[in-house]
């Protein structure tokens, strides 16, 4: 709505815009994650090195990188002018009001990074489409995608997380690779997942796309890689900015002989195939496919329903989940499922490149096809699929369809990080407002091409409002609430999984079968 | 985009905005023994629903005037019935009688926050909307949803309604009679107005304009013919409204002299001083004239209660009248939402018994002017905003305020530019400033702009000062009066620039037809 003459006023304006929300939102229920972080404040604050990733006198045990155990480090120590106690250990669950203040205003803050990442990201987008109206502009509208993300803001300013600047930094470094400076853009993903490992999902699309076009510094006529003109100096220098900050960030804990414990801390396969809530991937379709079949041999006196372990007919509510009919998964199946659907993605960016736009495709498909197949996947992995996304969305509208599709579904499937009676409105309203918004501003983008979405995906999406009026409203007042709370949990994820997973094939099929049509059948 | 889409996100924006403020704190919350307005409301509820109408108004042993007895007309009495009525089926705890003083829990903060929200989006925002589409300038299609952004993001209304804890009701029909007004549609319009003035008494504050300007459009239409059918009509429909509305109390006198009684206590002394929500010390500092001028005279001590009244009656009345004798020789439209402000201000700076509150209704009128004058509007609306800082730093909502205001003068900045309109022209003083002075405005438009972000500095040092500082012991009202006098200060200023718009007004614009 800025229509600031000139230059980046409507930049700034969008961007302080969203800041004053955040702030607003300071009173807001936060979560657990709330505690994790004032908890790792206190362990490296008050401990040293060698004691970070052994502390366990709270049950969140540190378990991030070393990056961002140092972040917290000098987050703590300005923390302590806020106030004291919250650095201390022993205090679990500690949130005064100037606790709750500093930590929603570290947030806030680290998330200049964000807004300037997503400046950057708005640079790279050839704003040729001429248009007379501010509000048209394809920058403009990534802008409000980006920094009005409604996922980002619920799961960073509300649930409580760092996300932003995580999320900045990625974004960082896509752009530097969209300006062609590859070293900065390496080193800033290298830094990334030593902040939060989670990114090593995408990391198959950085390491292929530097390879393909840093590494070799020129192609055939035809397009197909020219051997010969590989650079040493850029792997070397590549490799080089790669071990320094591992070595920076590892290196320390190597010396003490820590890193198996490091290491089993940063990988948790402990814990179960799918997070307390399902996320809406594959595995929750396969579950529920699972528990419909238990159900459906139960009623037809195929399976012994003493036999049955008792909690899988509590699922989605239990870590473990035990499979009655269906295979259980292992998490080295999980781990070759998403490698097998990565694979493809990968191959296309090998093969078939097309400079930033197929970097970003891939990125988006590694994302997409980890959170579908990973091991104890969060719903809130998604946003790594869809804040990329928004960067494809406004350049073709057939991007734009899908990513309103998965941004639809995928936020959707967010809602339940939110599940207390004061923040329905505000996530309701805030999701209507981007789906509003995402769906008003690509809709006149692309108003001279063939509408964004079929009438199947219309359909689709239209019924996410009663799923949410049944879940939200009818069902708590029904009986069944007593006996079946996981119902409406259930209900969502695999409603959402649906829709996630029609998004993932439908953005694999197009990134297939463009340009070379022949490519589709060898998959 | 289209301009419907648009709309909406406006209104989301604004909504969600809204109940981000809800969360935080509310007037009186865990304060006992009196609380604060939010148990005031509790309390009309708690007395509406469980005893006969008969006994709203009245002393009696269930039902004690001296614990936020109703003093608002019957439409608020009977909306707090219909809130009662809705809050026993939830819980009966929160209206039971006696029991439920005082109650305060999550649940049931939700439930009253859900009531405001609920009346804000059915009475207020709609008419927003419609006032905004109904602008003539809607030609290009954003001005509409930027007009209507920046009247919905207006904080004053904002962290009163939803963090302080008030209906926005008044103010919603208020504008709804503007808006019928604005149509031609002057029944409706008379009878919105009405409604509004049934809900809170307040709502005389902006009567004579309405007055002058429906009287004005019958001496128009000619008092013999046409014009005294629509005055009668008119008479009709307040005659109508105000009986239907009243009607439960018409059965004796002495229930009308009661509520009336209730409504207008003129015993309370010149500025409101609050009677029930502080015991210890600190009438409240109201922005206006005469809490301004008790700084330097303590007029309670020299004047006695009865000259008071008489003195600010005559004060009101003499500024009052320049924009009333104008509105009603050449009523218009564009004249009729001046003269609401001015008269509204005229009221808040020199009546009787004035709340800080108040300023909200002067702040109405100047929102629907916002797109004629954006850079006077959004003044006097963060001077305005300003002003509630005492209040609102009891309630403890200082953050939604330190937010919400920077937002809306970053959203009018980003939407009207009103940096750059600080001409004399976009001022609408041109017929004035051609009566000579023509070098010395020349720099006229520099001058406003730094006075402009002066104030703003200045509001914004106080604000800081008065959320950090203690106040130095001997003069613990030290800030809360600064902020007073500083916001009276702008207000007389505003006060004199309105007048001078709406009287050298009409001139120009005849000469401009004509040429």
């Amino acid at each position: 709505r800025a229509m600031a003459a000139g230059g980046r006023g409507w930049f700034r304006a969008l961007a302080l815009g969203v800041s004053f929300l955040k702030c607003l939102l300071i009173p807001a229920y936060y979560s657990t994650d709330f505690e994790v972080h004032r908890n790792w404040l206190a362990i490296t604050h008050n401990l040293p090195l060698s004691q970070w990733y052994y502390e366990a006198t709270s049950e969140w045990t540190l378990d991030y990188p070393p990056f961002f155990a140092w972040f917290e480090y000098v987050l703590s120590h300005i923390a302590k002018y806020f106030d004291p106690q919250m650095l201390v250990v022993e205090n679990l669950n500690y949130a005064s009001r100037a606790t709750i203040f500093f930590q929603r205003l570290s947030v806030i803050f680290t998330d200049t990074l964000f807004i300037y990442a997503v400046h950057e990201c708005c640079r790279c987008v050839n704003g040729k489409r001429a248009a007379k109206d501010i509000l048209e502009k394809p920058t403009f509208i990534l802008a409000v995608l980006l920094l009005w993300n409604f996922g980002l803001l619920i799961v960073d300013h509300i649930h409580f997380q760092y996300n932003g600047f995580l999320f900045g930094l990625m974004l960082l470094s896509v752009a530097r690779l969209c300006q062609k400076r590859y070293l900065e853009g390496a080193l800033l993903f290298a830094v990334l997942l030593h902040f939060k490992h989670i990114y090593v999902y995408v990391a198959p699309a950085y390491g292929i796309y530097l390879l393909r076009s840093y590494c070799f510094t020129a192609n055939n006529a035809d397009g197909s890689l020219k051997w010969r003109s590989f650079s040493v100096l850029h792997v070397t220098l590549l490799g080089l900015i790669v071990c320094l900050v591992s070595a920076l960030s590892l290196g320390p804990f190597l010396v003490l002989g820590q890193l198996p414990q490091v290491m089993s801390r940063l990988f948790p396969f402990k814990r179960g195939l799918c997070h307390a809530y399902w996320a809406p991937n594959f595995w929750a379709l396969y579950n529920a496919m699972d528990k419909a079949l238990t159900i459906l041999g139960l009623k037809c006196n195929f399976l012994d329903g003493t036999k049955i372990p008792k909690a899988s007919m509590t699922g989605g509510l239990v870590q473990e989940f035990q499979h009655t009919v269906l295979p259980s998964v292992t998490p080295l199946a999980t781990l070759i499922c998403t490698f097998i659907a990565i694979l493809p993605s990968v191959f296309c960016l090998w093969f078939k490149p097309q400079g930033p736009r197929g970097f970003l495709q891939c990125l988006v498909l590694c994302a997409l096809s980890s959170f579908m197949f990973g091991w104890h996947v969060h719903e809130k992995a998604i946003l790594l699929a869809i804040l990329p996304l928004s960067l494809l969305s406004i350049q073709r509208a057939k991007d734009a369809g899908i990513y309103l599709i998965l941004a639809t579904t995928g936020h959707f499937s967010l809602f339940p990080l939110l599940f207390t009676t004061p923040e329905l409105p505000i996530k309701i309203l805030l999701m209507l407002l981007f789906t509003v918004y995402s769906f008003s501003s690509l809709k006149s983008l692309f108003r001279r091409e063939k509408p964004l979405l079929n009438w199947l995906e219309t359909i689709y999406l239209i019924l996410l409002v009663p799923l949410e009026i049944f879940c939200e409203i009818i069902f708590p007042l029904t009986p069944w609430k007593r006996h079946f709370p996981f119902v409406p949990l259930l209900l969502t994820s695999v409603y959402c999984a649906l829709g996630i997973t029609y998004a993932w094939l439908k953005l694999y099929v197009s990134v297939l079968t463009e340009r070379i049509p022949v490519r589709q059948k060898a998959e | 985009m289209e301009k419907w889409s648009l709309m909406t996100i406006a209104v989301l924006l604004a909504l969600t905005v809204r109940w981000a403020v809800s969360l935080g704190s509310y007037s009186g919350a865990g304060k006992p023994p009196m609380y604060g307005d939010y148990e005031a409301q509790r309390h009309w509820q708690e007395i509406t629903y469980n005893l006969p109408i008969r006994q709203w108004y009245f002393n009696t042993s269930d039902n004690n005037l001296l614990y936020w007895g109703l003093d608002y007309p019957p439409l608020t009495a009977y909306h707090s019935f219909v809130c009662a009525y809705i809050a026993k089926l939830i819980n009966p705890d929160w209206v039971a009688l006696h029991t439920s003083r005082g109650y305060e829990s999550q649940p049931h903060k939700l439930f009253m926050r859900t009531t405001v929200f609920v009346a804000d989006l059915l009475v207020y925002i709609p008419a927003v909307i419609l006032y905004c589409f109904s602008l003539k300038e809607t030609s290009a299609k954003k001005k509409a949803s930027t007009c209507a952004l920046c009247i919905l993001l207006y904080p004053g209304l904002i962290l009163i309604d939803h963090g302080h804890f008030q209906y926005p009701l008044s103010l919603g029909l208020a504008l709804w009679a503007v808006l019928c007004l604005s149509h031609d549609w002057d029944l409706l319009g008379s009878m919105a107005f009405c409604l509004a003035l049934n809900y809170k008494q307040m709502e005389l504050y902006h009567s004579l304009p309405f007055f002058c300007y429906l009287l004005g459009k019958c001496f128009k239409k000619g008092l013999k013919g046409k014009g005294l059918v629509l005055l009668a009509k008119l008479a009709g429909t307040v005659l109508v409204s105000f009986a239907a509305c009243w009607l439960p109390f018409g059965t004796d006198v002495e229930q009308i002299m009661q509520v009336l009684r209730r409504l207008f206590p003129i015993d309370r002394g010149l500025f409101e001083a609050c009677m029930f929500s502080s015991p210890t010390h600190c009438p409240d500092k109201v922005a206006n004239i005469w809490c301004s001028l008790s700084v330097l005279i303590k007029i309670k001590n020299v004047i006695s209660p009865r000259t008071q009244l008489k003195l600010s009656f005559a004060v009101t009345f003499l500024s009052l009248l320049p924009a009333c004798i104008k509105l009603t020789v050449q009523p218009s439209l564009r004249g009729f939402k001046f003269a609401l402000v001015s008269c509204a201000l005229s009221f808040f700076l020199f009546s009787f018994q004035v709340h800080e509150k108040s300023i909200l209704l002067v702040s109405l009128p100047v929102c629907l002017i916002i797109n004629e004058i954006p850079f006077m509007a959004t003044w006097f609306l963060l001077v305005s905003t300003f002003s509630l800082l005492p209040l609102l730093l009891k309630d403890e909502l200082l953050l939604p305020y330190a937010v919400t205001a920077p937002a809306f003068l970053a959203v009018c900045l980003a939407s009207f530019s009103i940096l750059e309109k600080t001409s004399a022209e976009d001022l609408q003083l041109k017929a004035f400033s051609l009566k000579g002075y023509m070098s010395w405005f020349k720099s006229f438009p520099r001058i406003v702009r730094s006075l402009f972000l002066l104030s703003l500095s200045l509001m914004g040092v106080l604000s800081v000062l008065s959320a950090a500082l203690p106040p130095p012991q001997r003069l613990p009202d030290l800030f809360p009066l600064a902020v007073a006098v500083v916001s009276c200060l702008h207000f007389l200023l505003f006060l004199v620039y309105f007048n001078i718009v709406i009287l050298w007004d009409s001139k120009n614009r005849g000469q401009k037809k004509i040429s």
